[in-house]
């Protein structure tokens, strides 16, 4: 399967603050991908690199096989909605259709006029006076009916309220399944991840800790509890994310090839929090880093 | 929404991935006599959209109960229910309630409450399977 | 694009449109009336006495409207940065809408290339315009008031073609600083505070070094002698002499017999040739040949008024060129500093 992003020693640097550094990733294409790690990690650094708003200051990255922003047809091919979804203050809903239009040869009018409708919004109320949900659906109107082929959207749904946030999801999915355009977005909401997503990828320090299906990643990972012991006495296919361990003791989270046939352990399935979270506490060398969790 | 012959639900603290949940509850559909030889699924867009749940997910689930033998897609029209697992077996469910219920009598006479009533039936449920797999 | 660059700036082009007419319609119903008043006053006034009178009297009577007209030629381009060019891309930046429009089909050249060209015309139109109409209404003034030549520093930016530079200059100095703050208001204080410390450098220190001034030492003559006077009991007798007609003076100095420039000349206006006689008072042929015999003479510095256009287009070249600069640099600072 082709790389929607493909990104090699990518690195980004603000004055003398590493953003994002050594950060090497592929991104496959078809899927609805979820970006997350704690803040600071370089989530939003990755994506404005991927959509071409930064310039990288070493390694390269390529989007769709291009150079990200490198120019209109290259920027037709890819849609950003941008942290806090900016819109137009004083820009109606039906200006921002015109912008759209305007701005984009491959417009589809018709998908974001019944998007519009079917989300209830007035045409000629100015951006400025609609919910942040509001003005959320509107950003994403504007990046789905530009159709591109790979969506990006950088932490979309973390000023929504709930209801917001489902119905924004909803609306992304939809395009999904309609146009079969690949997604990348960024969240601290593991529970959106795990419905909307099926592809993950964990960043920490701006490395990749894991990357994958999530179904695999699932299906891959195990909760081990038993009797205290070393874990590096583990049979070769298990690999150790994290361990814990009392007098009489261990909890491992491993990684197996196959499945844990050992009796003395009681196996346990992880869910994608648990996951998400093993790999971010085995990362957190220099601190723990601090990954949000909502319900 | 109508979703026609079914509606699915996620529970997102199971610990059951969304996609075998979706199996799962047309397996269940199916065991059940809900759904019969011949009703329609709900369309994966249908789907995505009632749940905001990614298409991937919902098309995964229907090609393992296709693979299954449950339904076949139609191209272009949707997927439909091919075969019902309630044929055989719904017939014994009735005299097997009964003994179930039986059981959870006895259990409760016994002492047991509602935790560990559950526990048991977990952990021997489990470990029957283990043997079968053995 | 242009629609977006067009509905982004279309309050602005109302607001300036509005002001414009109104403009325009002071200097329609004044303007014919002014010129006929001079044109009729100027013809019956009879003896030179007289017709200097009257222009004396004609000036003074508009010569609030003229100042104020002037002003706002003058003030124009400063507005136009600081109203315009400081908020272009600094608003996009602030509410952070850049994120939105740079990713739509558009490159960010292209996008800034439209708004600098719609917001550059528009500017050089709006000074054009208004530098053409109060040019109009003020002729018959300047003709009644030789003394307030285009050469005169501050006429000078009001006239010809260099107030369409300035607020090309003011915009795109509003612009590049805007993008460099990226908030609106510290970027149009900053806008204002540049773009005025150039309009007050410019004609102090550069513009008498883009042409080579004219120098010359002259006798006191009574045909040219404007003045001699002194400011107190004690302080020096200063002379004055007429400049050259329509001329820009950079320097005048009264120098002695050696060349040494001097504050004033070693004689008396209480007593002896240069004490005032007669009416109105003036002072005798004595004082001159006097002044004349101590070797006093005046040095003036000045640039002619036929150098007005040549100056203008320098001026104007300059000003062209500082724009392009600016304008280069917001497209690199835009590409490579901004996400």
């Amino acid at each position: 399967m082709s790389a929607v992003i493909r990104a090699r020693d990518l690195g980004k640097r603000y004055g003398r603050r590493w953003a994002l550094s050594d950060c090497t990733l592929d991104v496959p294409a078809g899927h609805v991908v979820g970006l997350v790690g704690p803040n600071g990690a370089g989530k939003t650094t990755l994506l404005n690199l991927a959509a071409g708003q930064l310039t990288p200051t070493t390694g390269d990255i390529e989007v769709l096989g291009g150079r990200p922003a490198s120019g209109a047809g290259q920027l037709a091919r890819v849609g950003f909605v941008a942290q806090d979804t900016p819109t137009y203050a004083g820009f109606t809903v039906a200006e921002h259709l015109r912008l759209g239009a305007r701005l984009n040869p491959r417009w589809d009018d018709a998908l974001a006029r019944d998007r519009i409708a079917r989300l209830g919004l007035d045409p000629g109320a100015r951006a400025g006076k609609l919910s942040g949900g509001q003005r959320a659906q509107l950003a994403l109107t504007l990046g789905i009916a530009k159709r591109p082929e790979l969506l990006i959207l950088d932490e979309p749904v973390a000023a929504l309220d709930p209801l917001a946030r489902r119905e924004f999801l909803q609306g992304l999915l939809e395009a999904t399944a309609e146009h079969g355009l690949s997604v990348v977005l960024s969240s601290h909401l593991l529970s959106d991840v795990e419905r909307a997503c099926d592809y993950l990828i964990v960043l920490v320090d701006s490395r990749v800790r894991v990357a994958g299906e999530v179904d695999d990643l699932l299906a891959a990972h195990h909760r081990l509890t038993g009797p205290r012991r070393d874990p590096a006495r583990l049979p070769s296919g298990q690999d150790v994310v994290t361990a814990s361990h009392t007098d009489r003791q261990s909890t491992l989270v491993v990684r197996a090839d196959g499945p844990i046939h050992d009796p003395a352990w009681t196996v346990a399935r992880l869910t994608l929090e648990d996951l998400v979270l093993a790999y971010l506490d085995s990362g957190g060398q220099t601190g723990r880093p601090a990954l949000e969790v909502l319900r | 929404m109508d979703l026609g012959m079914i509606e699915f639900h996620l529970d997102a603290g199971s610990g059951v991935s969304p996609y075998q949940q979706i199996v799962r509850q047309v397996r269940q559909a199916c065991r059940l006599g809900m759904l019969r030889e011949g009703d329609q699924l709900p369309t994966v867009k249908e789907v995505v959209a009632h749940l905001a749940i990614n298409p991937n997910t919902v098309l995964k689930a229907y090609r393992e109960l296709e693979r299954d033998g449950i339904v076949s897609p139609r191209p272009g029209v949707g997927t439909f229910v091919t075969a019902t697992l309630a044929d055989g077996s719904l017939a014994a469910h009735e005299p097997l309630r009964r003994e179930l219920r039986g059981w959870l009598d006895r259990a409760r006479r016994a002492g047991l409450d509602d935790e560990s009533i559950e526990a048991l039936f977990r952990t021997t449920f489990r470990s029957a399977a283990a043997e079968d797999v053995a | 694009m242009i629609w977006l660059a067009w509905r982004q700036f279309r309050v602005h082009a109302a607001l300036t449109a509005g002001a414009l007419a109104a403009l325009a319609l002071y200097v329609a119903l004044t303007g014919p009336g002014l010129a006929d008043a001079y044109a009729r006053g100027s013809a019956g006034c009879g003896g030179e006495e007289a017709c200097v009178r009257f222009a004396q009297t004609f000036f003074l009577d508009h010569q609030l409207s003229f100042t104020a007209l002037s002003v706002l030629v003058l003030v124009l381009p400063g507005v136009i940065g600081l109203f315009w060019g400081a908020p272009l891309i600094s608003r996009e930046l602030e509410a952070g809408t850049h994120r939105l429009v740079w990713n739509q089909s558009v490159t960010r050249g292209r996008w800034l290339a439209t708004r600098l060209s719609l917001g550059g015309v528009a500017a050089a139109l709006t000074s054009g315009l208004a530098v053409a109409l109060v040019s109009w209404w003020s002729e018959p003034l300047q003709r009644a008031a030789p003394q307030h030549a285009r050469m005169e520093p501050l006429l000078f930016g009001v006239r010809g073609v260099v107030p369409f530079a300035y607020a090309l200059l003011a915009f795109l100095l509003g612009v590049a600083v805007g993008t460099v703050l990226r908030r609106p208001l510290p970027a149009m204080a900053v806008t204002l505070a540049v773009f005025t410390a150039v309009q007050i450098a410019v004609p102090l220190v550069v513009r008498p070094h883009l042409l080579p001034s004219t120098t010359v030492e002259a006798r006191f003559t009574p045909g040219n002698l404007r003045g001699i006077f002194s400011e107190g009991p004690g302080e020096p007798v200063q002379l004055e002499m007429s400049k050259p007609a329509g001329a820009w003076t950079l320097a005048e100095q009264t120098i002695d017999g050696s060349g040494t420039v001097v504050k004033g000349v070693d004689v008396s206006l209480d007593e002896g040739p240069c004490a005032p006689q007669g009416s109105p008072p003036a002072p005798s042929a004595q004082c001159f040949e006097m002044i004349d015999r101590l070797g006093y003479r005046q040095r003036t510095t000045y640039l002619t008024a036929d150098r007005f256009w040549p100056l203008q287009g320098i001026e104007t070249g300059l000003y062209l060129l500082v724009s392009a600069g600016l304008a280069g640099f917001t497209f690199f600072w835009l590409r490579r500093r901004i996400s």
